[in-house]
């Protein structure tokens, strides 16, 4: 098992990557997993989360075989 | 209930017409529907294409979700969320959203609800190619 990070639209661009695998390290947050996974860049302020498809807030707790996303802000309709 | 992504061009008042078609004749008194279309200007700009993505799974789930908080919020018989997704032209219906009632008022307020819950939280980002082939990300919505 392992977690998978997902980027999408402009973040997608800006990371350079759709996505990553990362070890769970057991005491992983969402905001820590983009430090793991993308540590060149500090996450951006308007950055959207979800977790296992729901939204969530940097702070909230992920597992392993969790998948987590970042995007920007939705601009659908 | 009905909530569809669709990569390739749809006919919204078609959609509309099937559905309809399906529930029981006289259950209903009032249909509000909303049609959004690709227009061929943004933000001052003209534009000659636009990119929708989508999270496959997520958006569907979404869009799920806020089809259940209003028919929770309002008598309804029936609801309907049509979305395109991949490459759209200037002209081509983006998005349909329909909501059957009996009365008009639950009927304008839901359609309204699904719109504005759909824009602000159902995962869609916009890429448009702009006239002189520049091409960015739209940031935000426009006011509703």
């Amino acid at each position: 098992m392992s977690i998978t990070v997902r980027y999408f639209a402009s973040l997608r661009e800006r990371v350079g990557r759709a996505e990553d695998q990362l070890d769970a390290d057991g005491n992983d947050t969402a905001g820590g997993i983009w430090a793991r996974a993308v540590p060149e860049q500090a996450m951006p302020d308007r950055v959207l989360i979800a977790i296992n498809q729901e939204y969530a807030d940097a702070d909230h707790p992920v597992r392993d075989g969790d998948e987590v996303a970042f995007f920007p802000p939705v601009t659908g309709g | 209930m009905s909530v569809s992504l669709h990569p390739e061009p749809f006919d919204p008042w078609a959609r509309l017409a099937a559905h309809q078609a399906q529930l029981p004749a006289g259950s209903f008194g009032a249909t509000a529907v909303f049609v959004g279309t690709m227009r061929d200007f943004n933000e001052g700009d003209d534009v000659r294409g636009m990119t929708l993505e989508h999270y496959p799974g997520m958006t569907e789930k979404h869009l799920e979700g806020i089809v259940a908080e209003a028919r929770s919020r309002w008598p309804l018989d029936d609801c309907l969320i049509a979305h395109r997704v991949g490459p759209i032209e200037p002209g081509d219906p983006i998005v349909l959203t329909a909501v059957w009632s009996a009365h008009r008022k639950a009927a304008f307020e839901a359609c309204r609800y699904l719109m504005e819950e759909l824009k602000h939280r159902a995962p869609f980002w916009k890429r448009e190619t702009l006239k002189d082939g520049q091409v960015r990300w739209v940031e935000k919505n426009t006011e509703g």
